[in-house]
């Protein structure tokens, strides 16, 4: 079968076995390893992309399905070679410890923020439930995404 | 204990919340974690895994799965050259250990826990892989198992070793305490149950093995220790020079990859095949059978003065260390040595046995446990406080221990103990309380203090080294066999060297935890690394610079010791400079080394007699103070954390964003070890092999950390650090099981306090 879909914002069409994942696709056969796994069944929020904007676990997305949809991953966030300012606040808020859970919490925070232009810490823990997080206790990527929100990330 | 830094008094570099080195990598996902890897004609790896808790290998037959095409290899017991792995104080020390504790690389004739590896495949896919071992034929005659410690120990039980279900005892015993307890104003007694959890890291335990030129093993894999290339090579009878092992960046370790884990089956299976061989283990498959944090049963005796004063305690630990031993007589003994608490007591005795069951085995979780003790003697501490109406951080300031003061194991405590500031400025930090916002809401608050050591028992006789160079345009190479399990360890050395070297810390470049390249380091295990990777670069860093200014002196005209380096300049104190690359020019034409490798020894030990109290056990301990806020629905036992604080002394903080990190992540951790987490076993079967069932905290569940981070300037490690990873995660639990007894007045003994543990103790069941 073929898989049609917009890579961060190229066209790709691949063949594809019926069950193969968009998180199989993407890491096993392109070799996108930005896309990191952690469960396979859709509970850890790891493999977290955006399906037209909107977060996705790709374990849980048939390839063969995607019908030419927009998938964007954490390769997609960046400007000409520069961070996404999001991306710029999780470094300087020290929001990174192993990392492993960090592209799907930016792709999940963004598409929220998509949609919420000023939420306060409570909405945004609210938000990354979905995506967990073994090392930092989340204190400090709830900072990363209020200084990002505010745009204080910039101003030093 | 104070030490005298090298050049001037204010750091630059060192104490700044630098951007970690690593963090730019991981917002892009560029950095390649161990399953982020492939090589051409690269095959793939699973392994066969024992169904059952307890049960004979009555056929094993591998003849249907070897034969499918694509199968390339498939192997059992019989094919590894010495089926025999070391599972004892992993790292330089191998030989050292209080056991000699073993395990077989793949079963033999019998499986002792759910989860056994029996048998590995490799084969073209993933899928054929899984086929295959799908394709082995195994009968089993299941014989009875053991699943709790006390029926291990228990008279007629199966024996899950032939050398008996007693793994290891400690006895710790100092003063009198039958005496004291009978003269104490108030005996308060208490029995505690932890419960087993999982590190449950996201990044489940992968690599990708090769064979390299010259005919070397290459092993590229998530692990805390790179050492185990020496095991590799004995279970591949192979010399250990022909193994390599390459620690990627990990997606999380928390003690969970200090054992082996992949890298003897893809050694075995690359060696095999001559190809490049993957193994990622799923999550089910890493929920279900790696080592476990060890359930604990404490029972507590304290005696106290009307005062409020500690006179006595008496203890009994038991532990469940599942089927193989593994570290489990180190998790005793640090529970034995912690199990007073950071406080004076005289009269001590300490009773702690490990037994062997049927259940997945136990080994290293962050804490180790001096972990499961705190839940015990803080819940004592809270209870004497209540039993005599004292203030819960008063009866903590009355009974803290001092610098000077003698720990039950007879450990003398020469650096500065901050546990009475600690308590009060993490009580303070809640603020105004806060009003219940219902009828039914209690709202309560909660102390715990703990103290956990870092470094390596005394008598291992730790060291570190590490390798720091120039290259000729004046930029910094630091290398050193430390594994970066997230914590920011790489990252910390590059502010060390640039402190001391003048280096901006963009300039640096850091290559951490690779056998053959780098410098040993010892594992990223125990809160070591800060303190002994750190403590090499410190050194080898200012032997390097000592040895740069030397050939700058003549150059300048200025002695040595009145040189500084700084901005990529040595400077003079009247403003003339000398450029790096210059000085690296001439250090090449009078044939002067650009480049150094050091090594940190540790202060040394020997063995303790515990019972009689007889010594050093541990180089020093970070102490910490948390205070919880939490309400209670009391209609249906729910408990939620309002406000939480945590005080560490760390000494110095050399990063301190870090190091907040550390307290907060580790707290967390904690609290998901009190409020939720818990690997629920049948029978020694596992029931929550998934983050569907196995539950850990997410950012909804709970509120921010308050991290509180005193710098007492005292401490073993580079400028006086302590160390920072383990100690956030022990104290959580007992301060909200004291929290929640301010709020209602139940005492929860038993982890994790779950809503419906609370709605018992609330009598909201009827009987």
């Amino acid at each position: 079968m073929i898989a049609r879909f917009v890579l961060n914002g190229r066209p790709r069409e691949i063949d594809v076995r019926p069950e193969q994942t968009l998180l199989e696709l993407l890491r096993d056969t392109l070799g996108v390893f930005d896309v990191k796994e952690g469960c396979d069944e859709g509970v850890c929020g790891v493999c977290t992309v955006l399906l037209e904007g909107r977060p996705a676990s790709a374990c849980l997305v048939l390839a063969a399905a995607l019908r030419g949809r927009a998938v964007t991953t954490v390769r997609g966030l960046e400007r000409n070679g520069d961070l996404h300012p999001l991306q710029q606040a999780f470094v300087k808020y020290g929001a990174v410890q192993c990392g492993f859970c960090t592209p799907g919490m930016l792709l999940t925070t963004l598409a929220f923020l998509e949609r919420h232009r000023h939420p306060d810490r409570e909405a945004i823990r609210a938000a990354l439930e979905g995506n967990l997080c073994r090392c930092t206790g989340y204190t400090k990527i709830v900072d990363a995404v209020e200084a990002y929100v505010r745009g204080g990330y910039a101003r030093d | 204990m104070t030490e005298t830094v090298l050049t001037r008094p204010e750091l630059r570099v060192v104490g700044q919340p630098v951007e970690r080195h690593d963090a730019r990598d991981k917002v892009m996902a560029a950095t390649a974690y161990a399953a982020d890897w492939a090589l051409p004609g690269m095959l793939h790896a699973a392994v066969l895994r024992s169904p059952h808790p307890s049960a004979r290998i009555v056929r094993l037959d591998t003849t249907r799965a070897a034969a499918m095409a694509g199968v390339a290899a498939v192997l059992t017991a019989q094919d590894v050259p010495r089926n025999t792995l070391s599972t004892d104080v992993p790292g330089q020390t191998t030989s050292v250990g209080p056991l000699r504790a073993t395990l077989h690389v793949l079963a033999e004739d019998r499986v002792r826990h759910e989860g056994e590896p029996i048998a590995l495949v490799a084969a073209e896919t993933l899928a054929l892989a899984y086929a295959a071992v799908e394709a082995i034929d195994v009968d089993y005659a299941p014989t009875a198992g053991v699943f709790t410690p006390e029926d291990a120990l228990g008279a007629n039980a199966p024996p899950v070793h032939a050398s008996g279900n007693l793994l290891a005892q400690w006895r710790i015993a100092r003063g009198n305490v039958a005496a004291a307890l009978a003269t104490a104003a108030v005996v308060v007694e208490g029995e505690y149950t932890t419960q087993m959890v999982d590190a449950a890291y996201l990044e489940p335990e992968s690599g990708v093995a090769w064979i390299d030129s010259d005919g070397v093993i290459t092993i590229r894999l998530s692990t805390q220790v790179i050492e185990h290339f020496r095991d590799v090579a004995e279970v591949l009878q192979v010399p250990q020079n022909r193994v390599r092992v390459i620690g990627t960046y990990l997606g999380g370790g928390f003690g969970g990859k200090e054992d082996v884990t992949v890298e003897a089956y893809l050694g075995l299976l690359t060696l095999k095949t001559g190809r490049p061989v993957k193994m990622v283990w799923t999550r089910h498959e890493s929920l279900l059978s790696r080592a476990k944090r060890h359930p604990y049963r404490l029972r507590y005796r304290t005696g106290a003065t009307a005062g409020g004063e500690i006179v006595a305690q008496q203890i009994d630990l038991l532990a469940d260390a599942g089927a193989y031993a593994y570290l489990s007589a180190l998790v005793l003994l640090y529970s034995s040595v912690t199990a007073a608490g950071p406080y004076r007591v005289p009269n001590v005795e300490v009773q702690a046995r490990v037994a062997y069951t049927n259940n997945p085995p136990t080994s290293a979780m962050r804490g180790f446990g001096a972990m499961q003790t705190v839940f015990g003697y803080e819940s004592q501490m809270d209870r004497v406080a209540r039993a005599l109406g004292v203030d819960p951080v008063a009866v903590r300031r009355v009974n803290a221990l001092r610098r000077g003061d003698t720990l039950p194991v007879g450990q003398v405590l020469e650096t500065h103990v901050a546990i009475p500031e600690l308590a009060e400025r993490a009580w303070a930090e809640l603020g105004p309380p806060t009003p219940p916002r219902a009828p039914h809401v209690r709202v309560g608050r909660g102390l715990a203090c703990n103290f956990q050591s870092y470094g390596r028992i005394v008598w291992l006789h730790d060291w570190a080294s590490a390798w720091v160079g120039f290259e000729m345009d004046g930029s910094l190479v630091v290398r050193c066999g430390c594994p970066d399990v997230g914590g920011g360890q790489a990252s910390s050395l590059c502010q060390i060297a640039a402190e001391i070297l003048g280096v901006p810390f963009a300039r640096i470049s850091v290559h951490v935890s690779d056998s053959a390249l780098t410098p040993l380091a010892g594992t990223t295990t125990a809160s070591r690394q800060l303190y002994m990777s750190g403590n090499a670069v410190l050194k080898t860093a200012r032997e390097l610079r000592v040895q740069l200014l030397r050939v700058a002196s003549p150059m300048l005209g200025v002695d040595a010791e009145a040189l500084d380096m700084e901005d990529d300049h040595v400077v003079t104190r009247d403003g003339r400079s000398l450029a790096l690359p210059e000085l690296l020019r001439e250090c090449a034409r009078v044939g002067v080394p650009r480049s150094h490798l050091g090594v940190y020894h540790a202060p040394a030990g020997e063995p303790v007699d515990l019972a009689k109290g007889s010594g050093k056990v541990f180089p020093d301990y970070t102490f910490g103070a948390h205070a919880a806020e939490v309400e209670v629905d009391t209609e249906t036992g729910v408990v939620r954390v309002l406000r939480y604080a945590a005080a560490h002394d760390v000494g110095r903080a050399i990063n301190p964003q870090s190091v907040e990190g550390q307290i907060q992540g580790g707290a967390v951790q904690g609290l998901g070890y009190g409020l939720m987490e818990e690997v629920v076993l049948d029978e020694g079967r596992n029931l929550t092999t998934s983050f569907a069932t196995y539950l850990i905290p997410t950012a909804a569940d709970v509120p921010d950390v308050q991290a509180i981070v005193l710098e007492s300037g005292e401490g073993l490690g580079p400028f006086n650090a302590r160390g920072i990873g383990e100690p956030p995660i022990g104290p959580p639990a007992a301060a909200i099981a004291n929290a929640i007894e301010a709020a209602t007045g139940a005492r929860i003994t038993r982890l994790p306090i779950t809503a419906e543990r609370v709605a018992r103790a609330l009598g909201l069941f009827t009987p």
